[in-house]
């Protein structure tokens, strides 16, 4: 697999077949959730199973975008990298849409709510910074600007460490019963995260 | 099927004649229009139309008899628009199966609801163990369309079928100690699911508990059905509290024992995290849940372009019933 992937990568065909796979791939979740509400069968309360839905896909790509790294080092997944820019970028993309849909169905963007919620609700507050936050990454991620930054690239993009654990208080702030599943993706976090500490100071 | 009746229960003696005359009077104090509650007129039951895929509940038999005699009380029903059948019955929030909006429906299915049998203890002159079938007898079951407000800031508009708390109470005589009355929901691993997971927050049995004036309140009902049938297990078959002024947390599904106790019972909800859940729970604009507002909600079915946000209301709008139970206290301290 490692090598055939290393193999694959040796052709443009073969390049442009993977980033087509992950970047088309990439768009299923949001696919799917759209054809579900055409198809009313969100049930009662679409609004809140659409926000949930996409919140979640952008921790997991925030989550897999940490994993590149841990998965060139550890599994020999060197090809990956080319693709972590794409993996972060739809980390903003789901992020983005999920505020969207919080201001859109949740909120109808009645300006008192939003005011409200971003003034007054802690969890929403941390989830919002970390949005805010994710944008500057979003936007020099491209090789122009990683140029022009030059070593100040790299301390920048270094807040996606503090933005994921914004992103996992926010998430855990929200539980009102049962940690497993945010206890899950507190394990991968801490291992994403133990990992990179580990290379530092081994 | 057969269903075998605790042997030394008659049904005479759960519903002695004074009793029986005590309640037929509490009934004729509503039709009268007891000040409180308006014109207390009961029409025959609306038949629902629902579609051929929804799964209904008729319930068994001794209870269907019950549910085709029951009639509406107009004076103590809303007249806003439904929340359709098919969300009451699939959108709900019961963690002893699982905590997704869905798994009651998925999960439920198998829960054992007849016989069913409920212990009545504690400060009560008439203690016991009683089938839900001999708790029923010689009980009018009447329909109230109340508004359901949840703490999450979504509410429903469901037409339940039951009958008042106050009149069971009254049956079983509380004594004149009895300030609280505190309710278990059936513990059952096997069945419940939920219960069997390591990483929840709740201990069960799940616990609820009403002040006295509160459960003998008129609007304080024991559902035993949902749309003309019996209750489904989803929606806390087959006996279940609903208070509609309350978050819906307070409404207790699945009811294996009512204790009547001097002292003020501990709550689930407020076990679990009582800096956001009090024993009140009283719907309340002005208390904000620590992490999330309560001065709007969002009536279900909420459209995705013009999601139907309305102001959440004092007492979830039964103010002018129940505010009277409250006056002296600090809302603020008491949520």
């Amino acid at each position: 697999m490692v090598l055939s992937m290393t193999a694959l990568h040796r052709s443009t065909a073969g390049r442009w077949l993977v980033w087509s796979c992950l970047f088309f791939g990439s768009l299923i979740p949001l696919g799917w959730i759209t054809w579900e509400a055409v198809q009313q069968r969100l049930g009662a309360d679409p609004a809140q199973v659409i926000v949930t839905f996409l919140g979640i896909w952008a921790l997991r790509y925030l989550w897999i975008t940490l994993s590149v790294t841990p998965a060139r080092r550890l599994l020999g997944f060197g090809w990956l990298q080319r693709y972590r820019r794409m993996l972060g970028l739809y980390a903003l993309f789901y992020a983005s849409l999920h505020l969207l849909a919080v201001a859109t169905f949740i909120l109808g963007w009645r300006p008192d709510l939003l005011l409200r919620e971003l003034t007054e609700r802690p969890y929403i507050i941390v989830g919002f910074t970390a949005w805010l936050l994710l944008i500057p990454l979003g936007i020099t991620s491209t090789r122009g600007w990683q140029r022009r930054l030059g070593k100040r690239w790299k301390t920048l993009h270094w807040l996606v460490y503090p933005i994921s654990l914004l992103v996992l208080l926010h998430f855990a702030w929200l539980i009102r019963a049962g940690y497993l599943e945010v206890l899950i993706y507190a394990l991968v976090l801490a291992f994403l995260l133990g990992y990179r500490l580990y290379l530092k100071w081994r | 099927m057969l269903i075998r009746k605790a042997p030394d229960i008659r049904p005479s003696e759960i519903t002695p004649e004074s009793i029986y005359r005590q309640r037929r009077q509490f009934i004729k104090g509503l039709a009268a229009g007891s000040a409180l509650l308006m014109s207390g007129q009961a029409s025959a039951l609306a038949r629902y139309e629902l579609d051929d895929e929804q799964v209904r509940y008729p319930g068994p038999d001794w209870l269907q008899q019950k549910l085709r005699a029951a009639t509406r009380a107009d004076g103590l029903s809303t007249d806003e628009k439904l929340t359709p059948y098919e969300h009451v019955t699939g959108y709900n929030n019961f963690y002893e199966f699982g905590l997704g909006k869905d798994d009651p429906r998925a999960r439920a299915q198998n829960l054992k609801t007849d016989p069913w049998s409920v212990e009545i203890s504690g400060e009560v002159h008439k203690p016991g163990t009683y089938q839900l079938e001999d708790i029923l007898k010689g009980v009018d079951l009447e329909e109230r369309i109340y508004r359901l407000r949840c703490v999450e800031a979504w509410s429903m508009v469901i037409p339940w079928v039951g009958f008042p708390l106050a009149e069971l109470l009254k049956r079983f005589e509380p004594k004149g100690n009895a300030r609280y009355v505190a309710f278990t929901t059936l513990h059952d691993p096997e069945q419940m699911p939920g219960q069997r997971s390591r990483f929840g927050t709740i201990d069960w049995p799940y616990v609820e508990g009403l002040r006295m004036d509160e459960a003998m309140h008129p609007l304080t009902l024991l559902a035993v059905g949902v749309y003309g049938d019996a209750l489904p297990p989803q929606n806390g078959a087959p006996l279940r509290l609903v208070v509609p002024w309350k978050y819906g947390f307070k409404s207790i599904k699945s009811i294996v024992r009512i204790h009547l106790t001097e002292q003020m019972p501990p709550t689930s909800w407020n076990r679990t995290a009582p800096q956001e859940y009090g024993f009140y729970a009283n719907v309340n604009p002005a208390v904000d849940h620590p992490r999330w507002s309560q001065s709007t909600e969002r009536r279900l079915p909420s459209s995705l372009f013009s999601p139907n946000i309305i102001d959440t209301q004092p007492f979830n709008g039964y103010g002018e019933q129940v505010a009277q139970l409250y006056s002296g206290m600090d809302l603020r301290k008491w949520y």
